[in-house]
């Protein structure tokens, strides 16, 4: 019988685990460390219901319900000068408790303050967008939807952005291998030969340390390659030196004729 | 019935309609000015562009899944193929954000190396950015002077660590090289010959009739918009915002360190030009105040945290311990504390910024990468519409984007 194997989460885990290594927490300072950032979430408080809030590496965290995104970002830069959104992704808990958790993280360059507004949504949830409000959201939540499938409602192209419009799965998720799954190694053949040449090419191979049975370990030797790890052919090709052959151009390089260069001129 | 004036051609799935003067134009993916994998698809009414969608992609390697399954270590070098005009500013984002995230102080000599390494990739890129865009506008003559000056630049960074393009010339924890004997002595004699060139660019470009009237009042960001859109970098500058991360968010050692942040409030391209001319001047300030900073600090190069960093050499050649440390972390990689960072950085091309998840595993759980082009290309679509076919180029290539880091 083959070993189990987690599918809830297919990426690199820890070949060796310390059983009684416990990994320490980045500190999570009380808000009111911060003079700034306490005014905020004092102003953020009275407006919304807000969750755990806490500073952490210098930048102010806060957790909000995912129905007020677009009142808490309208009201982050029109009250609280938060007048860029650098970066909005989502992070997929889906193994440990089915669900994203969506961060936006801000700029105000008047305060020279960082914050992210965080909250989380069950997988087929759908957040609205927050296009209205800062326009780099456009292409970031683009980005998010073809990553993690997560659903944006009023967007005004929500449309797949680095991957092809008709690829299987969302490739950020935990449950999708690094090297693709079962759809992605016949996608180009289906694509550019048709699903009917398929037995005839077989798979792509995407797994880039794959050996094969050329030796490509010395790609400069071309025409001289062999199966792997069988002796080199020294057989003359064509592609070998031709002067006697006679291209003109072409001549041997002496090195009494050469002038080596101590420097750039 | 055969309509008249009616073409019909078919590409791709797009389908090319045109009548009387409206036409949809598919420029790119493999256009000589669309700065790598750009795909447009340009609505015309004549030569004015009203709508415009750029399509991108083609480039994308998936380079945030491989992080998630790669060693912090092993990822670094990756992080060369995002921006690969200026790659030591792309190795630095992502090991200040390691560094910040176990919270690691890196010596002084690996900070000025840095410093030095970085502000040499600003140039490096910038002159790139001056000659292919003035390739585009059509002055083949600056492409060739700026590149000459390049490659002196890329022989400074093959003295320091063998590579030209892709340096991985950073650390974390700090550099893994000192500087070659004479370095500092090259870099002086580039640093000395540069503003010249740059006068050189100036004079062929500042007052050219046909420079001028392609850039001046194309390209138009306002403040507004660079804001809502995100921009940063000579984008957010270039629309008469100051804001420069070296100087309001200060790394390394920037605030010991005086310089000018240019700005630019003419809001279009030939703003712009005038702002990358202005900061090549002032990364030659700041290389000239590093360069006797450089002879004072004492020779470490790495930082210390046996948890983190592995022992200089002759340590792990002769101290078993720092042997075993050393092997556990090639073999296993680190392990950060529990928690998140975003770290931003001003890259040449704007603000490039770091999120790493980390759940103390030696993987990072998420790591996005917040490239500065990704935002300069969305814009397009405002920027574009009302323009006209000839000044798409302009923009595009006055936008510095590097598909390498949009694609990621």
């Amino acid at each position: 019988m083959r070993a189990y194997k987690d599918k809830k989460n297919v990426q690199a885990k820890a070949y060796y685990n310390d059983r009684f290594f416990v990994s320490p927490q980045i500190p999570k300072d009380e808000v009111a460390k911060d003079e700034v950032f306490a005014k905020d979430v004092e102003e953020l408080k009275s407006a919304f219901s807000i969750g755990e809030t806490y500073i952490q590496r210098e930048q102010l965290v806060i957790y909000i319900d995912a129905k007020d995104i677009v009142k808490v970002m309208t009201f982050l830069r029109d009250k609280l000068s938060y007048n860029f959104l650098s970066e909005l992704s989502a992070i997929d808990w889906l193994a440990k408790s089915g669900e994203f958790e969506i961060f936006y993280q801000m700029l105000s360059t008047s305060k020279r303050k960082r914050m992210r507004v965080k909250f989380f949504i069950k997988e087929k949830e759908e957040i609205q967008s927050v296009t209205g409000v800062y326009k780099s959201a456009d292409w970031a939540e683009r980005e998010m939807y073809d990553m993690f499938g997560v659903k944006i409602t009023g967007h005004h192209y929500m449309k797949r952005i680095l991957m092809p419009d008709d690829w299987h799965d969302h490739p950020l998720r935990k449950t999708y291998p690094l090297h693709g799954d079962e759809e992605a190694q016949w996608y180009e053949i289906d694509k550019i030969f048709g699903r009917e040449y398929r037995d005839i090419i077989g798979p792509e191979e995407r797994d880039p340390a794959k050996i094969v049975e050329k030796d490509t370990h010395n790609f400069a030797r071309i025409k001289h390659e062999v199966p792997f790890g069988a002796e080199y052919s020294e057989e003359p090709t064509d592609n070998d030196y031709q002067e006697e052959g006679g291209i003109p151009i072409v001549r041997k390089l002496s090195k009494k004729d050469v002038k080596i260069l101590k420097e750039r001129p | 019935m055969q309509k008249v004036n009616r073409l019909q051609p078919f590409f791709e799935n797009l389908v090319f309609e045109r009548e009387d003067n409206h036409m949809i134009v598919n420029f790119g993916p493999q256009h000589p000015s669309s700065h790598g994998q750009l795909r447009l698809i340009l609505e015309l009414d004549g030569e004015l562009v009203t709508k415009a969608t750029p399509d991108v992609g083609y480039l994308h390697r998936g380079m945030e899944k491989m992080a998630e399954n790669m060693i912090y270590n092993e990822f670094l070098p990756t992080t060369d193929r995002m921006d690969y005009i200026a790659s030591t500013s792309n190795n630095y984002g992502f090991a200040l954000a390691v560094e910040k995230l176990i919270d690691l102080d890196v010596p002084r000599r690996a900070k000025v190396i840095r410093m030095l390494l970085l502000e040499l990739s600003r140039i490096t890129s910038h002159l790139f950015w001056i000659a292919a865009h003035a390739l585009d506008v059509g002055a083949m003559t600056v492409f060739l002077y700026a590149f000459r000056e390049r490659e002196y630049a890329m022989d400074l960074f093959e003295d320091y660590c063998g590579a030209r393009l892709t340096h991985s010339a950073v650390r974390i924890g700090g550099v893994p090289l000192d500087l070659p004997k004479g370095w500092t002595n090259s870099l002086m004699k580039f640093i000395n010959e540069l503003p010249a060139a740059i006068e050189t660019y100036e004079g062929l470009l500042d007052q050219n009739r046909i420079w001028k009237m392609r850039l001046e009042d194309v390209g138009v960001i306002s403040p507004e918009m660079a804001q809502s859109w995100g921009c940063s970098g000579p984008m957010l500058r270039g629309s008469g915002i100051a804001w420069d991360i070296r100087k309001e968010e200060p790394y390394e050692l920037y605030d010991e360190i005086e310089f000018d942040v240019p700005v630019s409030d003419r809001c279009d391209s030939y703003g712009r030009y005038k702002l990358h001319m202005q900061e090549m001047r002032e990364s030659l300030k700041i290389l000239k105040q590093l360069v006797p900073m450089y002879g004072e600090t004492s020779p470490e190069l790495m930082a210390n945290a046996p948890k983190y960093i592995s022992a200089p050499k002759e340590q792990v050649m002769t101290q078993n311990y720092s042997l075993m440390q050393h092997f556990v972390l090639v073999t296993q990689g680190m392990r950060p504390p529990v928690g998140e960072v975003y770290v931003a950085t001003e890259s040449p091309k704007g603000e490039l910024g770091f999120y790493i998840n980390s759940q103390g595993d030696p993987y990072p759980y998420r790591l996005k990468l917040r490239a500065p082009s990704f935002w300069h290309t969305s814009i397009l679509q405002e920027v574009l519409p009302g323009q006209y076919l000839a000044d798409v180029v302009t923009i595009i290539g006055n936008a510095n984007i590097v598909f390498g880091e949009i694609d990621r």
